[in-house]
Parts: C-alpha cells; sequence; structure tokens
C-alpha cells in the first residue's frame, strides 16, 4: 500500500476515530500491513471450533457405555448423577419443560446441536483440567449425556459422521434476531 | 429591592417550584440557585476570618490551630497509586466458589461511584475458568478460515497501526437479571445492576487486520475465541467486524487489566458483553455462526411460547438511580440531587426523565456531558424531598426512540425466570426516616 494512502486513513481516523460515528465499511483506514504469514500446521493445531453441519470434528469414535465410565470419573462430582446437575449445570431431562411454568434448560432438552456439545466439552471440560480428555472420550461422553434421554442408543457410537447427523429435541427452537427482528417483534 | 435581592427571590421561588410531583425540581435549578449558595459561603468565610484574627492574638504556633496534616510531612510516593485507605466500600463483589473461584462474575459499586468511566479495578468481570496469565510477549493473535492470508499479530504489531479511543460500556446480557425474581430483592445498585461497566478503550479497528487478511465474500461470520481456561469463544457477524469493532489494546490509559483481557479484547460497542471476548487469541471467519455454548444454551433469551431469541445482541436502552438507593438513604427532607446512569447499546441517550410519584408525573434529568454512543452517560436532577414517603423512578429514552417498558410489559416478552437484557423501569421507595427499598411498581 502506498505511504500516501496510509497518511490519508490515519487522517480520517483522527477526525473521526474518538467519540465520533462508526466509519462506514468502504472506510475501513490502512494499516501497515505487519500481519505474519501464519503457519499451516498452527492453524491447524489451534482449529479446535466445531461447525453445526461437522466441519472441524476430528477422527475418532466413542459410545454411551464408554461414556459412562468417564462421566463418572471427571464429570459426575459436578454435574450429578446422570447429568442431573449439581455445582455444575443440569445436563439431561427437562425435554418438553419449555413452555411450561418452570423451563428446564439442559443439554438434552435445549441445545441444537450436537456438535456444540462436542465442541464445549472438548475446548472447556472438566473446568479443572480443560483439554485433558482424548477426542474418543469427548465422543464417549456426549454419546452418553445422549443416550440418558434416549437421544441415542446405548450401543450407538459416535463419530466425525454420525455426530451432525443427530436431531436435538429443540432443534428448531431459536429464532434469529440478526440481522433484525423477525416480523412481529 | 435592587436587583440582586429579587433575582435571589426569583430564583428561591424556583428552586421551591417543582416541575413533577413530590418535589422534582428543574433540572437546572441549581445551577440558576449559584448566587443564593455564594451568599451563605460569604458569611461563612467572614465567620472563619473573625476566628483566626482572635487566635493569632495569643500567639500561640500556626500548628496548634490548623489540621493534623498540615502540621507533619507527607508520605512518600508510590509506584502505583491506590484508593484512599478509608475507600473499603468502593470494591467489587463477589461469591467465591471452592473450586472454580475464578469463575463466575464480580460487581461494579455504582452505588459509590460517580461521574461516567469506571476506575480499571473496578470494572466488573464475569469470567468462565478464572483469568489466565498471559505472556504479552508469547501471545499472537491468529486471523484465519475464509481469509486469502492467514495472518498472525503480536502485540508488538499491533501497536504499530493506527489506534482509537472510544468511551464505551461493557455489560453483561445477564445484568439487572434479578429483577424478574417475584418479590423485590432488598440489595444494591451493585448487586442489582454491578455487571455493567465504562470505560476508555484504546485498540486497533478490527475491520483494518481483516482487511489485510482478505475475508472471502463466504465469510459472513467470524468466531472468536479467548486464551482462557474456557476457550471462551462467540460468533460475530462480519458486519459488526466491519463496522466499529476493536482489537483493545488499553482500558482508562494504561494496558487491559488481566481480569479484562490482557492483553488484548474484542470490543463490540453496545452488543452483550459475553460476545467482547477478553484474551483473544484467534479469529475465525466462518460462514456461518458457530453455534458455540455461549451462543445457543446461554445468552439466549426463551420466550412464553418455548422458543428463543437468538443472537439479539444489542444490549436495549437502560437506566438506574444510583443516589438515593438501597443503603444510600436520605438524611432528612431538603435539597438532594438525585444522580443516577443512563446507556443503551442503540447509540446516544437522548433523554432520562424521573418520577417521583409512581410515574404519574415526569421531570427531565439533565445528562451531563459528553454524551456518547453506546457509552454510560450520567443524569442528574434537584429535588426538595419533603419528608413524605414516595417512589423514585427512572426511564430512560435513546436517540433510536427506544424507551425502557415497565417491569410488567418487559415480563410478558419472556419464559419464567429468563433474566437476560432485562431493562425495565426500576424503582426506589423512601418511607418517612428516608429509609430507601427496592420496590416493584
Amino acid at each position: 500500500m502506498s505511504i500516501s494512502k496510509t497518511a490519508a486513513a490515519l487522517a480520517a481516523a483522527l477526525v473521526l476515530g474518538f467519540g465520533g460515528a462508526a466509519l462506514a465499511a468502504d472506510k475501513v483506514p490502512a494499516g501497515p500491513g505487519l500481519g505474519k504469514e501464519a503457519p499451516a500446521d498452527l492453524v491447524a493445531k489451534w482449529s479446535i471450533s466445531i461447525l453445526p453441519d461437522g466441519t472441524g470434528l476430528p477422527a475418532g469414535k466413542g459410545d454411551s457405555r464408554a461414556g459412562a465410565t468417564i462421566y463418572v470419573r471427571t464429570c459426575l462430582g459436578c454435574h450429578g448423577t446422570n447429568g442431573s446437575g449439581g455445582t455444575g449445570g443440569r445436563l439431561t431431562g427437562g425435554i418438553g419443560s419449555l413452555t411450561s411454568d418452570n423451563p428446564i434448560k439442559t443439554v438434552n432438552s435445549y441445545w441444537p446441536y450436537a456438535t456444540t456439545i462436542f465442541d464445549y466439552i472438548r475446548r472447556a471440560m472438566p473446568i479443572t483440567a480443560p483439554q485433558s480428555l482424548t477426542d474418543d472420550e469427548v465422543y464417549a461422553l456426549v454419546a452418553y449425556i445422549l443416550s440418558v434421554d434416549g437421544i441415542v442408543k446405548i450401543t450407538d457410537p459416535l463419530d466425525k459422521d454420525t455426530l451432525p447427523k443427530i436431531q436435538m429435541p429443540n432443534r428448531n427452537g431459536f429464532v434469529s434476531f440478526w440481522p433484525a427482528a423477525p416480523k412481529g417483534f | 429591592m435592587d436587583s440582586d435581592t429579587k433575582r435571589l427571590r426569583r430564583v428561591a421561588a424556583e428552586l421551591d417550584e417543582p416541575v413533577a410531583a413530590n418535589g422534582l425540581l428543574h433540572r437546572r435549578a441549581f445551577l440558576r440557585g449559584g448566587i443564593a449558595f455564594t451568599g451563605f459561603a460569604a458569611a461563612a468565610v467572614t465567620a472563619h476570618d473573625a476566628a483566626a484574627q482572635a487566635a493569632a492574638a495569643t500567639g500561640e504556633k500556626l500548628s496548634a490551630r490548623t489540621l493534623m496534616t498540615q502540621a507533619v510531612m507527607g508520605g512518600p510516593f508510590t509506584a502505583y497509586g491506590q484508593p484512599a485507605r478509608y475507600e473499603r466500600d468502593a470494591v467489587r463483589e463477589f461469591t467465591v466458589n471452592q473450586l472454580t473461584p475464578g469463575t463466575g462474575s464480580s460487581r461494579t459499586p455504582h452505588h459509590v461511584l460517580e461521574g461516567m468511566i469506571t476506575p480499571s479495578g473496578l470494572h466488573f468481570q464475569r469470567n468462565h475458568n478464572g483469568v489466565p496469565d498471559i505472556e504479552p510477549n508469547q501471545h499472537q493473535l491468529l486471523i484465519h478460515g475464509l481469509v486469502k492470508r492467514p495472518l498472525t499479530f503480536t502485540l508488538d504489531s499491533l501497536s504499530r497501526y493506527p489506534m482509537e479511543s472510544h468511551i464505551r460500556f461493557v455489560e453483561c446480557a445477564g445484568n439487572n437479571g434479578g429483577f424478574n425474581a417475584a418479590e423485590p430483592r432488598q440489595a444494591d445498585v451493585q448487586a442489582m445492576h454491578g455487571l455493567l461497566s465504562s470505560s476508555e478503550w484504546t485498540g486497533v479497528r478490527l475491520a483494518v487486520l481483516l482487511d489485510e487478511a482478505g475475508v472471502d465474500p463466504k465469510g459472513k461470520w467470524i468466531l472468536a475465541e479467548g486464551g482462557d481456561g474456557a476457550s471462551m469463544s462467540r460468533s460475530v457477524p462480519i458486519e459488526k467486524c466491519m463496522d466499529d469493532a476493536v482489537i483493545a489494546l488499553y482500558q482508562n490509559g494504561e494496558r487491559i487489566r488481566p481480569e479484562q483481557g490482557y492483553p488484548m479484547r474484542l470490543l463490540l460497542p453496545g452488543f452483550e458483553g459475553n460476545m467482547n471476548v477478553k484474551w483473544l487469541h484467534r479469529i475465525q471467519v466462518t460462514p456461518t455462526p458457530t453455534f458455540t455454548k455461549d451462543e445457543t444454551s446461554k445468552y439466549t433469551e426463551l420466550m412464553p411460547n418455548g422458543k428463543a431469541r437468538q443472537f439479539m445482541f444489542q444490549q436495549p436502552v437502560n437506566s438506574f438511580i444510583t443516589k438515593p438507593s438501597y443503603q444510600i438513604n436520605l438524611q432528612g427532607p431538603g435539597y438532594y440531587e438525585i444522580s443516577g446512569l443512563a446507556w443503551s447499546g442503540a447509540g446516544k441517550i437522548a433523554k432520562v426523565e424521573i418520577s417521583a410519584d409512581e410515574g404519574k408525573s415526569w421531570a427531565q434529568a439533565a445528562l451531563v456531558d459528553p454524551v456518547l454512543p453506546m457509552a454510560v452517560t450520567r443524569f442528574r436532577l434537584p429535588w426538595k424531598w419533603s419528608g413524605q414517603p414516595l417512589t423514585l423512578v427512572s426511564r430512560a429514552t435513546d436517540e433510536k426512540k427506544n424507551v425502557q417498558p415497565t417491569r410488567s410489559q418487559w415480563l410478558k416478552l419472556y419464559a419464567p425466570n429468563q433474566g437476560y437484557k432485562f431493562n425495565g423501569i426500576t424503582a426506589w421507595a423512601a418511607d418517612g426516616t428516608g429509609q430507601i427499598r427496592h420496590v416493584y411498581i
């Protein structure tokens, strides 16, 4: 980029920056271009997000029976027997309660995508030792939690192909307010 | 009668002429009354001079009649200043969980603060797995996904980009959530409204960095991720990222505090606090939202029909009165200045009205300059309290004409126990002794 473009952008930023209205998207000031090309292996190592279509899911698999053992060892202390809740959130039950006077929001009653469960356990749980579980263990834990409410069978192994296909009970329970509230709100 | 005397009498009459019920005065009444107050001050100075002359006649040392602190050497320099040791109430409030001591929230003590800026050490916290200890020279921000050139930025390289400074609020979407309780909680402003803070943030426009990486036209969202023990992550629409989003490096002039995201956080003016990802280390441009835990299971608003609002990012127009408020009681009948804060994620505050009769009549409060978009605005109103029991409420309107609803109007929009994004009108009741209680109107 030319120096004069940078200077003009800097001047624009100075004029409009402090307390001013947001610049329109077509007036993005130019920067000095100091970003370094990210090594492919760094991008691969840090890419831990999972999209609802399964993008980002790793190899590996696990079923509910394996998950139950891991659950007792690493989760039960906070999340209670069969995910019934404790100092940590309630994970299971509550399906069909969302229109009642006492809505119970759990993983199984409220979360729209099973991919989110995998993403969250793998990045953040258990809270005292985040990112300490193997991918097989995470698949197994997702299978266990879902099996408590019969969303998957005890014998069904989950992997990167089967997990995104799971239809969560509250899959259609959300109304997007971006970019604007839907009609009637 | 000279003109000053006439003016004093007129001012005195105005001071006692309410513009709304129960003693709410014109917002400029104290300003107009300046001469009257100067008159009282002049009388006091005369009395002081007479006392000083009497003491001087006895030949005693000055130290015998001045302040203790005027007669001794003062304390040494300190490398980093701290509040006065007597200000022990001006602290954040939090509950300690033994297993996860850094997880949860701490709240800003607005009931003992003034002005529009929250001191950095009193900014609220909402941490999902404690405060990480990040070495700034090791920290990198990665931008990847649907971009032409995946890039990394260090703190040193970002420090060479054009900087912007903006005074903006950050508010947790769960702030004010206690107002959905069946009975009014008897709790102070800190407990009820303390997940709101206001700072001057300085940093680099996110759009500059995204432009440098070259966003693919298919990239409609980003995923922003923190380098904390929760790897807290949120999706943000690309429109916001290309508009006023900032990678903030400084807060109130100094590097961002550890608990606010050191060495860098995402600042999304007006959007719910959770999205302003702290300890920011990774931005992935994506075709869709990622539907992370915190934008599905949390920070979505369940409605009575069992459906939940999602991606309702903007914090709604809101206000509360800090003086008087619960435990900030009235000290007997007389003149007071009602003071409080108003803010909106949609822009500037346009108007704050105060009622002392549960909303039957309203007086417009003065807004303290500067009134900035997506910033906290201080409001003030002179008031003469007669000593009668009454209820004080505030109601804010923003420049987009959004007005705070009543609490019952707000409750109708949501399922029971839904506590995100509460912005209903709140009320403090004074009894005949000046004790303040929280009430619903």
